[in-house]
């Protein structure tokens, strides 16, 4: 996973609530048994037409939006499916962080997994930053994972929340199951407490 | 933890394997149900990491989400589709982790083979990778979706790294009318509650009108906790509980399973748990739901009408409607049961049960379907379509102009054959109404399964009760 420090970037505004992960990367496109070249699908229906060619309107088809790498979104971002092509459709088109007042549970998860920050920010905010970024090419936004701020194009600093955990392990790309890997001893006492405590939990074993 | 504790706060502190010092949690996993669509990723990891699975015996694995609903026996044409499920059973293989492959009797959605086989029971952690997972808290189990990372994390692992949710209660009192089925009853939770309503929570149904659904019943309503935002859903494990469990394949027997019940009833909420969020509905005051717009959250009563945007205050929300309403082919104040359908599509691990089956058929006996209208019935499980066949309900629905199909995802999210064409209008017991979600251009109505059975007869969005 590659690490998360600072982000200097165009951000791309998507004033749409509910933005369902059908929406991020329709299930047609979930055929894949790997995690990269989702990119081309990010947005499927809304970036294109029926007949497969850029819907002019869409704000990743125009320019500067098209080189974003920050996304800015109204509530509920990510939400219905556990899918994590989502983040890696995201990923794979080259956007890192994803600004929103909220963000659905699982699709909030995944994101850490893969690299990508979804920072909570109020609804007035999300549209004040909509707004700096729709002043074009010089519209970057900044994002100092360390110092855990979004800076405007004023320089004005919005100071964001996230959890420590989930901090240390972007700022280091760290992959979790090493983590847990540590814990394996607490595991197994756990395994051997539970075998005595409840004998009956049945074990899957195919014929 | 002392102190009266919710059902949550049981299951959670159970499976507590650490506590890190920031409060995260390494929180055991009994479960595992794998699939074909979020897996492949997941097996490459552990391949290139030189892991094996820790557990191959607390995991099951299954294909649904891309395979055809007929002509199994051909095999997979699609070669994207057949990929996927040969990647499964490669994977299964090479690590060893259980698996029901296509034609074996078993086969079938995950989160209905899940309890369906006894895998799935009380006070269990159950993962997926899989939003619907909820389902299983039906069986007051802690069962959540999870991403492919997360899946890898317990494949290696049989832990995930998690934080606490919040303990959210929604009560339904009173008596659910005839003809308000537990779909009715979700549909219009979401419809209070909004689909972020739960985000962060765990939703315990409680109330009445819980208490008297059948095990079906309760894995309808667990099942859309997820479109209602929540981490997961459940309902406390009681005599109607234990009843379905006992003698399913894997469920404990005799001595064992009388303990494993004594543990089970230590499961429900203490009197007096505290609840971050409680939510009060009265089931008397709910009629069958359909959905109009791209989101289950917007739901009417059958006898309601088409909303007029410009009725609504927010301009953001107002713009989501109209957005909507185009999306969907609606006018304002156009009534509900007036929409006609082309397609009905009854299935999925929202409504794919037997007794879901029963209920279609009950209405299909001796009338048929609708000139120009495509009505699928896709059972759940092998067993649920071997139950149906024995019951003589194939019969009933061929006989009416239903197809009758074999089990999978099917229709509910346009990932294999059986899909909307652009435009295409359906009624569906399935779970999501997003735009494109059971194909391109694909326009959704969410109900339930009387509902879609009527509206298959009727040719349109039609009242069930005027069908029993």
């Amino acid at each position: 996973m590659e690490k998360f420090t600072t982000l200097t970037a165009i951000a791309a505004p998507l004033p749409l609530a509910n933005v369902d992960t059908d929406k991020i990367i329709p299930a047609r496109f979930l055929k894949t048994i790997r995690r990269s070249g989702l990119g081309v699908h990010l947005f499927d229906t809304l970036r294109y037409d029926e007949q497969g060619a850029e819907r002019p309107d869409f704000v990743l088809n125009r320019a500067p939006y098209r080189g974003a790498q920050i996304l800015i979104a109204h509530e509920n971002f990510g939400c219905g499916s556990s899918r994590e092509h989502a983040p890696w459709a995201l990923l794979d088109f080259g956007i890192r962080a994803v600004i929103a007042p909220d963000f659905a549970d699982i699709f909030h998860n995944n994101c850490f997994k893969n690299g990508i920050l979804p920072i909570r920010l109020p609804r007035e905010i999300c549209d004040a930053l909509m707004e700096d970024v729709r002043q074009g090419d010089n519209a970057r936004l900044t994002i100092d994972l360390a110092r855990q701020v979004v800076v405007r194009p004023n320089g004005e600093a919005v100071a964001f929340e996230i959890d420590p955990f989930r901090k240390h392990l972007l700022q280091n790309g760290l992959d979790d199951i090493g983590q847990t890997m540590a814990h394996v001893g607490a595991i197994d006492a756990f395994e051997q407490k539970r075998a005595a405590s409840q004998p009956w939990l049945p074990k899957i074993a195919l014929a | 933890m002392s102190g009266p504790r919710t059902l949550f706060d049981k299951i959670w502190d159970a499976h507590v394997v650490e506590r890190l010092p920031d409060g995260t949690c390494l929180l055991y996993i009994d479960r595992h149900l794998v699939h074909e669509v979020t897996s492949p990723q997941a097996f490459e990891g552990l391949r290139a990491a030189g892991r094996r699975v820790r557990r191959p015996e607390a995991t099951i694995a299954v294909a649904d989400h891309n395979i055809p609903t007929s002509g199994r026996g051909g095999g997979i044409t699609e070669p994207e589709s057949r990929l996927q499920v040969e990647t499964l059973e490669q994977n299964v293989a090479a690590f060893g982790v259980p698996y029901f492959p296509v034609l074996d009797e078993r086969q079938g959605i995950v989160h209905i083979i899940g309890p369906e086989q006894g895998i799935s029971l009380p006070g269990m952690t159950i993962v997926c990778g899989d939003s619907h997972t909820s389902t299983h808290g039906a069986l007051g189990a802690l069962a959540f979706g999870i991403g492919t990372s997360e899946v890898e994390h317990v494949l290696a692992t049989q832990t995930l790294l998690q934080k606490r949710a919040r303990n959210m209660r929604i009560e339904v009192a009173g008596r659910a009318p005839a003809g308000t089925s537990a779909k009715d009853i979700i549909l219009a939770i979401i419809g209070e509650i909004g689909t972020a309503g739960g985000t962060g929570h765990v939703i315990e149904f409680t109330g009445a009108a819980i208490r008297a659904l059948d095990m079906a019943g309760r894995m309808t309503v667990c099942n859309m906790a997820i479109e209602a935002g929540a981490r997961a859903g459940l309902i406390a494990p009681d005599e109607t509980t234990f009843d379905w469990i006992k003698g399913r394949p894997y469920a404990p027997e005799g001595a064992d399973f009388a303990a494993a019940v004594s543990y089970w009833r230590s499961l429900a909420s203490d009197r007096g748990a505290a609840y971050d969020k409680t939510v009060r509905l009265d089931a008397a005051a709910i009629a069958p739901m359909v959905t109009w717009g791209t989101s289950p959250e917007r739901v009417a009563p059958i006898t309601g009408a088409v909303p007029d945007p410009e009725a609504e205050p927010d301009p953001a929300k107002r713009a989501e409607i109209a957005r909507m309403l185009a999306y969907m082919g609606l006018r304002p104040g156009q009534k509900l049961a007036e929409i006609p359908v082309d397609v009905v599509f009854i299935g999925s691990c929202t409504n794919g049960r037997i007794e879901d089956i029963r209920t279609a058929a009950a209405i299909a006996r001796g009338r048929r379907v609708a000139e120009g209208v495509r009505a699928l019935v896709v059972p759940g499980s092998g067993l649920v379509k071997k139950q149906a066949e024995a019951e003589g309900l194939d019969r009933i629905l061929v006989e009416a102009g239903f197809e009758w199909r074999e089990p999978g995802c099917s229709m509910c999210l346009g990932m294999n054959p059986d899909q909307l064409t652009p435009g295409q209008r359906a009624a569906s017991t399935s779970n999501r109404n997003f735009e494109g979600r059971q194909g391109p251009g694909g326009r959704t109505h969410l109900v339930s399964p009387a509902m879609a059975a009527a509206a298959a007869i009727a040719g349109r969005l039609a009242d069930a009760r005027e069908f029993m």
